[in-house]
């Protein structure tokens, strides 16, 4: 397809308390067969989505958490976590899923989807982005 | 100027749906195109034509459909959404086993890929939403 644009999923809420997260997964999903140009950031609350060691069993809601580590077989692998909303919340990347994808024009080496970028950064990279998608 | 429309929030607990109303009549007015109304997340609320407000309320169920009737304007509800929540054509009554179905005059319900349809054929996708 020519018209290929950069679609910009922004993630902001937790990922459970609404179920706009587990909604805004299913767009992300079906839109990977568009074959346009995905990234995804997470924001504010939103970087609660990715982080590991989720455990729903006694809220009665499924954990949709492990469906992110999918995100690298659909050619998703702009990842962006918002460095001020970690540190708000007392986190590192070390507290979040480790996202990869594999590159092939490299081998099929393994590399990480997960960029964490400044607020002054993922201003541009949202300016830069064609389709803006806020959940 | 070519737009798509996001509607994530139901018509009456938040103002998105009724604030995207009003910028699409804005827009039309101004000579912009309404490409598709896409309804998402709670947003599928606003197309059933059970909704009965006060009468000295605004309807704004039967006013999207009016705004898309007089400018053939495509109403999309997501099918995923509208299975949560119960708003059922009648392709969908038959699928599911209902009794009956809701949807309002100028609706219909579809698949995710025409939300990002819009996307891909607008210049500019508009989301309404909390």
């Amino acid at each position: 397809m020519s018209d290929v644009k950069k679609f910009m999923y922004v993630n902001r809420k937790a990922p459970y308390g609404t179920i706009y997260a587990w909604e805004s997964l299913e767009v992300v999903l079906i839109g990977a067969a568009f074959e346009q140009d995905v990234a995804l950031a997470f924001v504010d609350d939103g970087v609660y989505q990715i982080v590991k060691g989720q455990d729903t069993s006694e809220l009665g809601i499924k954990n949709f958490s492990p469906t992110y580590s999918a995100l690298g077989d659909y050619d998703i692998n702009k990842i962006y976590v918002e460095k001020e909303s970690l540190e708000a919340r007392g986190l590192t990347v070390d507290d979040l899923l480790h996202l990869t994808w594999e590159d092939e024009n490299e081998d099929w080496a393994e590399k990480d989807s997960i960029q964490v970028v400044s607020s002054e950064e993922l201003k541009k990279i949202l300016d830069e982005s064609d389709v803006l998608l806020n959940f | 100027m070519k737009l798509g429309i996001q509607i994530n929030e139901g018509p009456y607990t938040h103002e998105a749906s009724n604030t995207a109303l009003n910028f699409c009549k804005a827009a039309l007015e101004a000579g912009h195109e309404i490409f598709r109304v896409f309804f998402y997340h709670d947003g599928v609320n606003n197309g059933t034509r059970y909704t009965t407000p006060p009468q000295d309320d605004r309807h704004i169920v039967n006013s999207w459909s009016e705004l898309a009737k007089e400018n053939n304007i495509d109403l999309v509800v997501c099918v995923a959404a509208a299975q949560r929540r119960g708003i059922v054509d009648e392709g969908e009554q038959e699928r599911n086993g209902k009794d009956g179905n809701n949807i309002a005059e100028g609706f219909r319900i579809s698949g995710l890929g025409q939300l990002i349809e819009a996307g891909i054929q607008c210049d500019r996708l508009v989301v309404f939403g909390d």
